[in-house]
């Protein structure tokens, strides 16, 4: 089935500007994704017609305010495939990993072991290792193949009996790589170990069966998934939620507070201490809902026809090397490249010249980095709105580089 | 394209590299790290009886902008005291238009990077290594 991109683009306005005299060509989309009128309509919607805030009001406004909200909260249920009280609106992603690390990592013990790996995003490392200064559990690392994926061979000799928790990130950052998350949850549950998704970069490439994956903890971010920014989203089997206690303390998240004591309310509020971002949970909801109108097979196979153009334009560039996976099976549209003797950053610089936004550098990811013994790269990561001419352009921009800088 | 911030005189500064490498017995060594890049500068400095610069020395894990700020400060730092090497950070701040006036020599080539925000602590981070060094 072809995919009409072009109708795609329309619906992203920022994608008609001009800016400097030139086209945006933006393949930048791993860091932060473009919006659509359909979330800047349900934002402008709910600061026009229904600003207020949440739960407490009794007025129409903070009615419209609330049954927005929630609403929202059905949207991203429904694009996860659970039910909405299992989903929890965070500050990001890395609010909603903190949260996990905070909140079930107080039920863990002193020689308790998280399993994570070396390409993980520095906020799926930290937060453990925050943790584990905290608590005295132990972190273990299981290694990255050449190929830039999670060398699940290894995973057998890093579960234990004291693994509580494998967190991994269902899509790499930084090569691209999906997980097989059918061997990880099956090696998982043969320590009775927990699996946690780190999805902020499967997320903006379509809705999920969360339930039929087997894990038990996913979380992504807003802004990425083409939604505002400060807004992300937990999602954790109810029995774990419910026995998880409350990381942030305040309003909404209580039963009843006396000078003495509080008890708490049930999840998800529980964990949505103090107002919560609203209208960038009503522009999330309005993204998932957006994301479930697109035809995904279409529009992933049109995103990975981006990928093997891109690919195949960088081979013919002498001195470019990728850092993932060189087929197109199992992997989603990021891919990351060095050019030999021009640092990623001046590609990158170059590559704004021509009207081309990518990221360079170590992604938030540098153990990554030193498993490569390398500085960082080069970062093309692409939506459904790219088109063949952002390739082109950022070819073009390559070989510029290519040419003047060395 | 829509600007020029590789212009010649920057490319040729970071090609010449001049003092890259390392000094056998440095008297002070100093590196910076930028945490946002990633771009890594260690200084080796020769000082002799007056606190003065003998020789210099650069290893530079980072982009061009780095590579030729390095290769300028080690082109015009023997012979400077701190106080020199204070002088030649307000040539670069002045050049990256962070501080009012003329830059001075050869640090009117930065001037592309004035329009770069971003990318001014490139510039910045091998005379702040430097100056570390000489604290």
């Amino acid at each position: 089935m072809s995919f009409n991109v072009a109708a795609v683009r329309r619906q992203f306005p920022i994608l008609s500007e001009i800016i400097d005299g030139q086209p945006v060509h933006y393949l930048d989309n791993g860091a932060s994704a473009q919006t659509p009128d359909a979330v800047l309509d349900a934002v402008r919607a709910y600061e026009t017609t229904g600003r207020a805030n949440v739960l407490r009001g009794v007025h129409r406004l903070a009615e419209r305010a609330t049954e927005a909200y929630e609403n929202a909260r059905i949207e991203v249920a429904t694009f996860l495939g659970v039910e909405p009280m299992e989903v929890v609106f965070t500050g990001g992603c890395t609010a909603a990993i903190n949260l996990v690390a905070y909140s079930y990592g107080s039920l863990l013990k002193p020689g308790d072991r998280i399993l994570l790996s070396e390409l993980e995003h520095h906020s799926n490392i930290v937060p453990w290792q925050l943790l584990r200064s905290r608590t005295g559990i132990e972190l273990d690392m299981i290694p990255v193949t050449v190929e830039g994926r999670i060398d699940l061979e290894a995973l057998p000799r890093l579960l234990t009996p004291k693994t509580r928790l494998v967190s991994l990130a269902h899509v790499s950052n930084v090569t691209g790589a999906l997980l097989d998350i059918r061997a990880v949850v099956a090696m998982a549950k043969t320590v009775g170990a927990k699996v946690m998704l780190d999805g902020a970069q499967r997320a903006p490439h379509g809705p999920l069966d969360l339930p039929a994956l087997g894990i038990d903890f996913y979380v992504f971010a807003g802004h990425k998934a083409y939604g505002p920014n400060g807004v992300g989203v937990l999602w954790a089997r109810p029995e774990l939620l419910e026995a998880m206690p409350p990381f942030h303390g305040g309003g909404s998240m209580i039963g009843r507070v006396t000078l003495a004591e509080t008890t708490f309310a049930p999840p998800p509020r529980r964990f949505e201490a103090g107002t919560p971002p609203i209208g960038q949970a009503i522009g999330l909801g309005a993204a998932c809902k957006w994301m479930r109108g697109l035809d995904w097979s279409a529009a992933h196979a049109h995103e990975m026809a981006l990928v093997q153009r891109l690919m195949d334009g960088l081979q013919k560039i002498d001195g470019t090397q990728i850092l993932g996976p060189a087929s197109l099976q199992s992997r989603y549209p990021v891919v990351s490249f060095m050019l030999d003797g021009v640092h990623p950053h001046d590609v990158a610089q170059t590559l704004d010249s021509f009207g081309v936004a990518v990221r360079a550098g170590h992604h938030c990811c540098q153990p990554l980095m030193d498993r490569f013994d390398i500085d960082g790269t080069t970062r093309v990561s692409m939506a459904p709105y790219n088109d063949n001419t952002d390739i082109d352009a950022l070819l073009t921009g390559v070989q510029h580089a290519a040419r003047t800088l060395r | 394209m829509s600007d020029q911030l590789y212009q010649d005189r920057i490319v040729a500064l970071a090609k010449a590299k001049t003092g890259a490498g390392k000094l056998l017995a440095p008297t002070k060594t100093a590196r910076r790290d930028n945490p946002l890049c990633g771009d890594r500068v260690i200084i080796d400095v020769k000082l002799d009886d007056t606190g003065h610069i003998a020789e210099i020395a650069h290893q530079v894990r980072g982009c061009l902008l780095c590579q030729a700020s390095a290769s300028a400060l080690a082109s015009i730092a023997v012979g400077r005291d701190r106080a020199g090497i204070e002088a030649i950070r307000h040539d670069a701040e002045r050049a990256l238009g962070r501080e009012d006036g003329e830059a001075g020599e050869p640090y009117t080539a930065f001037a592309p990077v004035k329009a770069h925000k971003s990318r001014q602590e490139c510039v910045l981070l091998p005379i702040e290594a430097l100056q570390d060094a000489l604290s």
